[in-house]
C-alpha cells in the first residue's frame, strides 16, 4: 500500500523536476547560473490561474486534446514499475496497453494542431506522427525482447527481471535496446539533437509547433503531460539499462530516485554537446534505432 | 564459445550500419578502422593463448587497425571533397538494405550444417552480414575512398569467417593474405590519388568514358 | 626444387629493373630473365612432378602444361617489349618491367602451388602486379579502367578467398583433419557435407570467374584489355585469365571427385554459355580492336567453362586449348598493339588497312584472328572440335548447338571488325605516325603463330602425353 502511494505521489510530483534537472545541466554547461531547480513548478503553477483563449474556429477535439493526452500518459504511468516495485496496475498484456496509451496521447496531440487549422501546426503534426511511425516500433520491439527474455506478458514482469546475470548472458541483445531506446527516449520527448524545446523559430520545431494555440491551464496540462512522458520513458530506459536490485524498499526507491536524476543530467549533457540534425537526418537516426531493436530481436530469437 | 565473443561481433554488425549510414567519409574510415581493432582482438577471445594467435592478432591490429586507415586518410586529405554524395538508394535505403540482408545471413546462417562445437555462435551470421554489408557499401556508394571501405568489410567478414579455422590455415597463408590485402589497399590509395588528379573529384560516377556505345 | 629457382629468377629479374636507372637498357633484363625461365621450364616439365614441401608445391601435368604456356607467352612479349618501349620514351618502363617480371614470378608459383591458399596468394598477387601496367598510357582512360580492374578482381579473388574458407571448414564440419592441399581434399571430397562444398564451388567459380572474365562478372575486363598497351593486354588475357582458369580447375579436381557432381557441371555449362552469349553479342558492330580482343577473351573463357562442364573428352579439349588460346590472344594482341601504334588509334573507323601501312603486322593479326576463331590448321581448330565432338558424342545435343551457334555470330562479327582494319584504305587526312616495323616487333608474334601452326598439325609426343595426363587428372579420383 505504501509503495502504491509513493508510487502515485513520483508520477504526480517527480516529472517537471527532471525539466528542472535538464535545464539547469544544460545551464551550467554552458557557464550560466540558470532558472532554480523548481522552476518547471512555478511555471505550471503560473499557467494554472491564467485564463484561455480559444480560437473561433477550433471545435471540442481541440479543447479535449490536452486533456486526453495527460490522462492517457497518467494511466500509462499506473502501468510502469519504479524502481523495484510494483505498479498500481498490472495484467498480462498490459504492455500492449501501454504502448497504446502513448499511442492515444500522441494522435489527441495531433488531432487538436489540426483542428486550429493553422498550417504551422498541421506541419507539426505531420512530422510528430512521421517520426512517431518510426519511434513506436522500436519501443515494441524492444518489449517484445523483454518479454522473449523474461518469459512474462505483464509490463512488471518483464521490466523488472533484468539483472545482472541476464547481461552477462544476452549482453549484446540488451545493449542494442539500451542504445534503440536511448535515441527513442530523445526523440519521444523532443529533446537535441532529434527537436529543440526552446526553439523559436516555427519552422525547425516538430512538438512545440503543435501547441502553439494552446494557452492557460490547457498548455499547463500539455506541459506536465510531457514531462510525464520523459519521467515514464526513462523509467522504462532504467529498468533495461540498471538491473540493480536490494532487497530493502527503501533502498529501491532511493535507487530509483538517483538513478532518474542522474538520466536527467545525462540528457542534459547530451543536449549541450550535441548540435540538432537536420530535419531529413532524423528519420534516418529513427530508422537506425529501429535497427539496433531489430538487431536484439534476432539475437534473442535466435 | 562465450558470450565476450558475441558481444563484440555484435559491435561489429552496428560498425557495419554506421558505415552504411554515415555521410562523411573520415567517421566510415575511422569506423572500419574500429572494426578492424575489434576483429583483431577476436581471436584472443575465442581461441586458448597461443603464440600463433597472437601473432595473428598483432598482425591484424597494425594492418586493419592502423596502416590501412591511415593509408585511406591521406588518400582522402588529399581529396576535394569530404563527404560523399548522396547514394544510389540514400542513407536511409542504405540502413534498410543492411538491416535486411543482415536478417537474411541470421536466417541463412541457421540452415547450414555447422560443427557441433560451433554451434549457437555469432560467427557464421555476423560473417555473413559484413560480406553482404560489404557489398551494399560497395555498389551504393559513389565515392572512391567508400568503395575501399567497402571492400574491407567484405575482407573484414571473411576474416570472421576465418576465425573459424584459425587452427586449420597455416600461419604463412593467413599473412600472406593480409600482406596482400594491405597492398592492395596500398595501390587502391594511389589509383584514388591519380582519380583525383585526372578527374578533380573522387567521385566514380564522373568515370563514364568506358562504356559499351552502340 | 627447380620451381622455387623458376620462382625467384624472375623476382631477382624484378630487383634488377627495379634498380636499374637507364630506362634504355632496362627492358633488356626482360629478354634474359625469359630466355632462362623458358629453358629452365623445358627442364622442370621434362622431370617427373614430385610433392616439395609437405605437398604444398608440386608441378603436375595440368600445372606444367600452364607454366609452358606461361612462359612462351612472356618470352614473346618480353622480347617485344624491348623495342615496344623504344617507342614509348616518353613515359617511365621501371613500373612496367617491375611488375611484369613479378607477375611472371607468381604466375609460375601459380602453376605448381598445390595448397589452395597459396595459390590464392599467387593468384591475388599476379592482380596486384598487373595494376599499374593497366595504368601505362597514365590517363583518365586508363585510370577508369584500371580502378575498375583493381577494385572488380580485388572483389573477386575476396569471394575466392571466402569459398577457400568454406572448403576448409567443410572438412572441419566432416571431422576430417583440415588441411588444403589439393591430393588431400581430392580424397577428402566424397565425404564432404554438400552444402558447404557447393557454396565453395560457387564463391570459386564467382571468385576466379571474375578474373577469367566469365561474364557477368566480365565488366572489367574491356576497360582493362582497351586501355592497356598491347604488350600487357597480351599478358592479361593469356596469363591472368588463365590463372583465374587454373584456379578454377583446381576447384574442380576436387569437386569432380564428390558424390554428386551434377550441380557443377551444371552451373559451369551455364555460366559458360552465357559467357559465350555475352561475348557474341557485344563483338557484332564492335569497332574498338582491343575491346573486341577482350570479348573474344571473354567467349574463349566461356567455352572453357562450358568444357569443364562437358567433362570426359572435353578435358583433353581444354588442356589443348589452354595452349592454343593462350598463344593466338598473344599474337593478336601484340599485333593489335602494333596497330594502335601505326595509326595512334584502336578504332576500325581510323585504323583501316594495316597491310597497306604495315603488311608484316596485317597479316599476323588476320593469320591470328583465323587461328583464334578455330581454322584449320591451328591448335584451337583442334580443341574446338574436340569440345564439339565431346559436346555431341555426350549428348548434349542443345549445348553444342547453342556452342556452335554463338561462335558463329561471334565469328562474324569480329570479321566486320578485322576485315576493315586489314583490308581496308588507310585514311588520308590524318597524319602519319612515326611506328616502322622492325624485327623485334614483327618476330615474336610471328614465332607464336608458327608454334601455334606446327602444334595444330602435328603434337610431339611428349606434349600428346602431358596433355593426355593433364585430362586424366581433372576426372574423379575413385
Amino acid at each position: 500500500m505504501a509503495d502504491i502511494l509513493i508510487h502515485c505521489a513520483l508520477i504526480i510530483l517527480m516529472p517537471p523536476l527532471l525539466l528542472g534537472v535538464i535545464n539547469r545541466t544544460k545551464a551550467t554547461c554552458a557557464g550560466r547560473t540558470g532558472a532554480p531547480l523548481l522552476q518547471p513548478y512555478y511555471d505550471l503553477f503560473r499557467l494554472l490561474r491564467k485564463g484561455s483563449v480559444f480560437s473561433r474556429t477550433t471545435t471540442w477535439v481541440f479543447r479535449a486534446g490536452p486533456i486526453v493526452t495527460l490522462a492517457a500518459t497518467l494511466a500509462a504511468a499506473l502501468l510502469i514499475p519504479l524502481g523495484n516495485h510494483l505498479p498500481p496496475l498490472s495484467f498480462n498484456g498490459d504492455m500492449i496497453l501501454f504502448v497504446y496509451l502513448l499511442a492515444l496521447g500522441r494522435f489527441f496531440t495531433a488531432t487538436a494542431a489540426l483542428d486550429t487549422g493553422s498550417s504551422f501546426e498541421g506541419m507539426g503534426a505531420a512530422r510528430e506522427v512521421t517520426f512517431s511511425c518510426l519511434a513506436e516500433p522500436v519501443i515494441c520491439i524492444a518489449l517484445l525482447v523483454l518479454s522473449r527474455l523474461s518469459g512474462s506478458l505483464s509490463l512488471s514482469g518483464i521490466l523488472t527481471h533484468s539483472s545482472t546475470t541476464l547481461w552477462l548472458n544476452s549482453g549484446a541483445a540488451l545493449i542494442l535496446l539500451v542504445a534503440g531506446l536511448f535515441f527513442v527516449l530523445l526523440s519521444e520527448n523532443c529533446r537535441i539533437p532529434f527537436d529543440d524545446p526552446n526553439t523559436h523559430l516555427e519552422l525547425t520545431m516538430i512538438h512545440e509547433v503543435m501547441v502553439l494555440d494552446h494557452s492557460g491551464p490547457a498548455f499547463g496540462m500539455i506541459m506536465y503531460g510531457a514531462a510525464l512522458k520523459l519521467f515514464i520513458l526513462g523509467a522504462l530506459f532504467l529498468h533495461v539499462l540498471l538491473p540493480l536490485r536490494v532487497a530493502s524498499p527503501l533502498l529501491d526507491w532511493m535507487i530509483f530516485f538517483t538513478s532518474i536524476l542522474l538520466l536527467a543530467v545525462v540528457i542534459g549533457v547530451v543536449e549541450s554537446v550535441m548540435a540538432r540534425y537536420r530535419l531529413t537526418r532524423v528519420p534516418q537516426m529513427l530508422l537506425a534505432a529501429c535497427v539496433l531493436s531489430a538487431f536484439a530481436m534476432m539475437l534473442v530469437m535466435r | 564459445m562465450n558470450s565476450a565473443a558475441d558481444q563484440l561481433l555484435v559491435f561489429v554488425l552496428l560498425i557495419n550500419i554506421l558505415i552504411l549510414g554515415t555521410r562523411r567519409t573520415n567517421i566510415a574510415i575511422r569506423a572500419i578502422a574500429a572494426q578492424g581493432i575489434v576483429l583483431g582482438l577476436l581471436p584472443l577471445m575465442t581461441h586458448s593463448f597461443h603464440s600463433h594467435i597472437l601473432i595473428i592478432t598483432i598482425f591484424v591490429l597494425l594492418a586493419k587497425g592502423v596502416c590501412i586507415p591511415w593509408l585511406l586518410l591521406g588518400a582522402l586529405k588529399k581529396a576535394d571533397s569530404k563527404e560523399d554524395l548522396q547514394p544510389v538508394f540514400g542513407y536511409s535505403g542504405n540502413i534498410i538494405a543492411g538491416a535486411i540482408t543482415t536478417v537474411l545471413a541470421f536466417v541463412f546462417a541457421a540452415k547450414l550444417p555447422l560443427a557441433p562445437i560451433h554451434q549457437g555462435l555469432l560467427i557464421v551470421p555476423a560473417s555473413l552480414a559484413t560480406i553482404l554489408a560489404g557489398f551494399i557499401a560497395i555498389a551504393n556508394r559513389r565515392q572512391a575512398i567508400n568503395q575501399v571501405v567497402g571492400y574491407l568489410m567484405l575482407e573484414n567478414g571473411i576474416f570472421i569467417f576465418g576465425l573459424l579455422l584459425t587452427e586449420a590455415m597455416p600461419l604463412m597463408v593467413e599473412a600472406g593474405a593480409l600482406l596482400d590485402l594491405i597492398a592492395g589497399i596500398f595501390v587502391m590509395g594511389l589509383i584514388i590519388r591519380q582519380i583525383n588528379r585526372e578527374f578533380s573529384s573522387i567521385d566514380t560516377s564522373r568515370m563514364t568514358a568506358l562504356r559499351e556505345v552502340e | 626444387m627447380l620451381i622455387l629457382l623458376l620462382t625467384t629468377i624472375p623476382l631477382a629479374g624484378a630487383l634488377v629493373t627495379w634498380l636499374v636507372p637507364s630506362g634504355h637498357r632496362r627492358p633488356l633484363v626482360l629478354p634474359v630473365v625469359a630466355c632462362l625461365h623458358l629453358l629452365l621450364s623445358g627442364f622442370a616439365i621434362a622431370q617427373p612432378s614430385a610433392p616439395l614441401m609437405n605437398g604444398w608445391i608440386c608441378l603436375d601435368a595440368v600445372g606444367k602444361l600452364f607454366l609452358l604456356e606461361f612462359s612462351a607467352l612472356f618470352a614473346a612479349c618480353a622480347f617485344y617489349a624491348v623495342n615496344y618501349l623504344q617507342y614509348r620514351k616518353e613515359r617511365n618502363n621501371r613500373g612496367i618491367c617491375t611488375g611484369f617480371l613479378v607477375c611472371l614470378s607468381a604466375m609460375t608459383l601459380a602453376t605448381a602451388a598445390h595448397h589452395l591458399g597459396l595459390l590464392w596468394l599467387a593468384i591475388e598477387t599476379t592482380t596486384l602486379s598487373m595494376a599499374p601496367l593497366v595504368y601505362f598510357n597514365r590517363n583518365a582512360r586508363s585510370i577508369e579502367a584500371t580502378w575498375k580492374y583493381m577494385l572488380i578482381c580485388s572483389i573477386g579473388i575476396a569471394l575466392a578467398l571466402l569459398g577457400i574458407l568454406f572448403l576448409a571448414y567443410a572438412t572441419v564440419v566432416a571431422g576430417l583433419t583440415p588441411s588444403l592441399i589439393l591430393n588431400t581434399l581430392q580424397g577428402y571430397a566424397p565425404s564432404l557435407p554438400n552444402v558447404w562444398l557447393n557454396a565453395a564451388f560457387a564463391l570459386m567459380l564467382v571468385g576466379y570467374g571474375t578474373k577469367m572474365g566469365l561474364a557477368p562478372m566480365h565488366t572489367w575486363k574491356p576497360d582493362a584489355y582497351g586501355e592497356a598497351p598491347g604488350l600487357v593486354g597480351a599478358m592479361l588475357a593469356g596469363g591472368l585469365a588463365n590463372c583465374g582458369l587454373l584456379g578454377l580447375i583446381r576447384i574442380y579436381q576436387i569437386c569432380i571427385s564428390s558424390s554428386d557432381v551434377h550441380f557443377y557441371k551444371t552451373c559451369l555449362i551455364g555460366i559458360g554459355l552465357f559467357s559465350i552469349a555475352v561475348a557474341a553479342i557485344f563483338l557484332v558492330r564492335q569497332t574498338d580492336i582491343k575491346r573486341m580482343l577482350a570479348y573474344s577473351s571473354v567467349e574463349h573463357m566461356g567455352l572453357f567453362a562450358v568444357a569443364l562442364g562437358l567433362g570426359g573428352k572435353a578435358l583433353y579439349g581444354v588442356m589443348l586449348h589452354l595452349i592454343g588460346n593462350g598463344l593466338a590472344k598473344g599474337v593478336l594482341f601484340l599485333t593489335s598493339g602494333n596497330i594502335h601504334r601505326a595509326f595512334a588509334s584502336k578504332n576500325r573507323e581510323f585504323a583501316r588497312g594495316t597491310l597497306k601501312r604495315a603488311p608484316w603486322t596485317g597479316a599476323l593479326f588476320l593469320a591470328a584472328f583465323l587461328a583464334m576463331t578455330g581454322s584449320p590448321p591451328f591448335l584451337p581448330f583442334a580443341s574446338e572440335f574436340v569440345f564439339f565432338t565431346a559436346a555431341f558424342s555426350q549428348g548434349h545435343i542443345i549445348t553444342g548447338s547453342l556452342m556452335a551457334l554463338l561462335l558463329m555470330v561471334a565469328f562474324l562479327g569480329m570479321t566486320l571488325t578485322v576485315v576493315p582494319v586489314v583490308f581496308g584504305d588507310p585514311p588520308k587526312d590524318r597524319e602519319r605516325t612515326r611506328y616502322r616495323e622492325t624485327f623485334l616487333l614483327v618476330a615474336p608474334p610471328l614465332a607464336l603463330l608458327v608454334v601455334l601452326g606446327i602444334l595444330g598439325l602435328w603434337l610431339p609426343q611428349p606434349l600428346y602425353r602431358l596433355v593426355v595426363e593433364a585430362a586424366g587428372l581433372l576426372e574423379a579420383v575413385r
